[in-house]
């Protein structure tokens, strides 16, 4: 259980990626199952060659960055649908990965890692690890939403909400989704590396589906919790990545196997996404909250963008 | 101020569907001018206007904002001289962002937008100053959502936001067409104080007549792609709805014996 809960902080940051893409910039963006292995793999292939582990998780952020700024690229300057964008990146990423990593697998087993710390320390598995990777996740947190209301952040907002009011205040709409897809995709490679420090490999498979992870996250986060506020909603991503491994976790001890989790991820995507609509549902919550003010309508119905 | 010389575009050329939208358009606005441009559907209006915002590219002819040739900016790099106002409410703003960050969103018009804060204790006091203006309580609710408001408090700040930075154009396009008659009132007075406050050049297509006889200094009418008749101030504050639209047929029935005669 406590395993979940980490490996649930650690894909949080990953989340944070997604959210950046599919709820501000309101574009769904596939690359991420391509530039999570190649975080893992810069990464990983860095440690291995005797590189230092922060420098090779940095390292693994800036390859996750390239990689989103070629799809923007395709998308803005291109003009290709975000989507196919998305997926012309992810494929072309399986290739560039392997090359990366020479061969399907790198294995970590006795470097030094940034993980390698706390599980010395006895805390991975036993609850203070929990502590420090939360720790992590609220930092990541705080930048993010600084970001988000600096001139560039609510710019990029911005783009996401009303591209042409926001082209007609003089920023530049395509230069926008680039930096938001770079900065997306470098936090996605960047937990991506610390998966592969976690688990103690890289795998040229690891990323497969996991834009599903990702979208799970954040949509059941919010499902949850309101998005009245900026911090609030990426808390709600956090702890929807949380809540996703756990969902896992148990799916997995009432007997299913590893092979059926894509199939209970994209189940959970799927409830998360029509629960909301559901009349009773709505009751239900509107019952549990009581008498509070409603939330701001908030953007297009997720599954229209997907 | 503005000066459009010899604009022209035409749509779907060689096809059957070959449409002129602008014959060679030529208007010069000097500095605080306001014209009002009326004309029927197809006449060219929002053609204009979006060639001077740079939405559109002529196929010929040139946009010069304070004697800057703009032809070949995009419109996110004309954005700088120039704010618009559009004719739907809710274009105007981003309706997932509270009031004071669509101020703050206006404010960096023109400058380098980069890692300060959108909205600090200094602007948040100027934003509350403009949104006073406004007399609609605005500055009381400057965390609120902006697609909360009405279509008319909307409106009126996509014109506050249009103008508050002082753009060397403000461009106007039927932004009040899709208003009740009640708000599309207020939003008319709120356009005519705003615009004698900051003394802005302005550039107004609407469809109403009325609207378009109460503001500004001068008017043109266009059809068919051309201006074909320009008041200057005074001859504008004699005209009528009705003598409008006794130009407009004597103008228009002209031109229709010309085609005829040609054919």
């Amino acid at each position: 259980m406590i395993t979940a809960v980490e490996l649930g902080l650690i894909y949080a940051i990953m989340a944070l990626g997604v959210y950046l893409t599919f709820r501000i910039l309101n574009f769904p963006d596939l690359t991420v199952d391509g530039s999570f292995t190649t975080g893992a793999a810069v990464a990983s292939v860095s440690i291995v060659n005797g590189v230092n582990p922060w420098l090779a998780t940095a390292l693994a952020f800036f390859a996750g960055m390239i990689a989103g700024v070629i799809t923007g690229l395709l998308h803005t300057k291109g003009k290709i649908d975000g989507l196919l964008a998305g997926i012309l990146t992810m494929i072309a990423l399986y290739s560039i990965n392997l090359r990366i990593m020479g061969k399907a697998n790198v294995p970590l087993l006795g470097e030094d890692t940034l993980i390698s710390p706390l599980r010395q320390a006895g805390w991975l598995g036993s609850g203070p690890a929990i502590g420090v990777l939360f720790l992590v996740c609220l930092i990541f947190v705080a930048v993010i939403v600084w970001f988000l209301h600096t001139e560039v952040g609510m710019a990029m907002r911005a783009t996401g909400d009303n591209e042409q009011m926001i082209r007609s205040f003089g920023v530049s709409t395509d230069n926008q989704k680039i930096l938001g897809l770079a900065l997306s995709n470098g936090l996605v490679g960047l937990s991506g590396a610390l998966i592969a420090q976690y688990q103690g490999f890289a795998d040229v498979g690891m990323g497969i589906g996991l834009i599903l992870i990702g979208l799970a996250s954040v949509i059941v986060g919010q499902a949850i919790f309101t998005q009245r506020y900026i911090w609030l909603a990426a808390l709600a991503v956090v702890l929807g990545a949380v809540i996703y491994r756990l969902v896992i976790q148990f799916a997995l001890m009432a007997g299913l196997e590893v092979n059926d989790m894509k199939l209970i991820s994209a189940i959970l995507v799927v409830v998360a996404l029509l629960l909301p609509r559901w009349k009773g549902f709505q009751k239900m919550v509107k019952s549990f909250k009581g008498n509070k003010p409603q939330d701001a309508p908030t953007k297009e119905e997720v599954g229209s963008n997907a | 101020m503005l000066e459009i010389s010899n604009l022209s575009r035409t749509f779907f050329p060689g096809t059957v569907n070959e449409r002129k939208a602008l014959r060679g358009i030529n208007l010069n606005l000097s500095a605080a001018e306001f014209v009002t441009v009326i004309g029927s559907n197809g006449a060219g209006k929002s053609t204009m206007l979006n060639m001077v915002a740079g939405k559109l590219q002529p196929d010929v002819g040139a946009v010069r904002i304070d004697g800057k040739n703009v032809t070949k900016l995009a419109d996110y790099q004309r954005a700088k001289y120039i704010g618009r106002v559009f004719q739907d409410p809710m274009a105007g703003t981003a309706p997932s962002m509270s009031i004071e960050e669509n101020m703050a969103l206006a404010y960096a018009r023109g400058r380098f937008r980069g890692l300060g804060l959108g909205v600090g204790a200094r602007r948040r006091k100027l934003f509350i100053d403009e949104l006073a203006s406004l007399e609609l309580g605005l500055e009381h609710r400057l965390k609120t959502k902006v697609g909360l408001l009405s279509g008319g408090q909307r409106q009126a700040l996509s014109l506050l936001m249009a103008t508050f930075s002082q753009p060397k154009i403000l461009l106007l396009d039927e932004h009040t067409a899709a208003l009740d008659p009640q708000r599309a009132a207020l939003v008319s007075r709120l356009t005519d104080e705003i615009v004698n406050r900051h003394q802005l050049t302005t550039l107004m297509v609407t469809h109403n007549m009325e609207q378009a006889l109460a503001l500004g200094t001068r008017l043109i009418m266009m059809h068919d792609g051309q201006i074909i008749l320009d008041l200057d101030a005074e001859a504008k504050s004699k005209m009528t709805v009705k003598g409008l639209l006794g130009e407009f047929e004597k103008i228009k029935g002209a031109q229709l014996d010309d085609r005829t005669m040609l054919q």
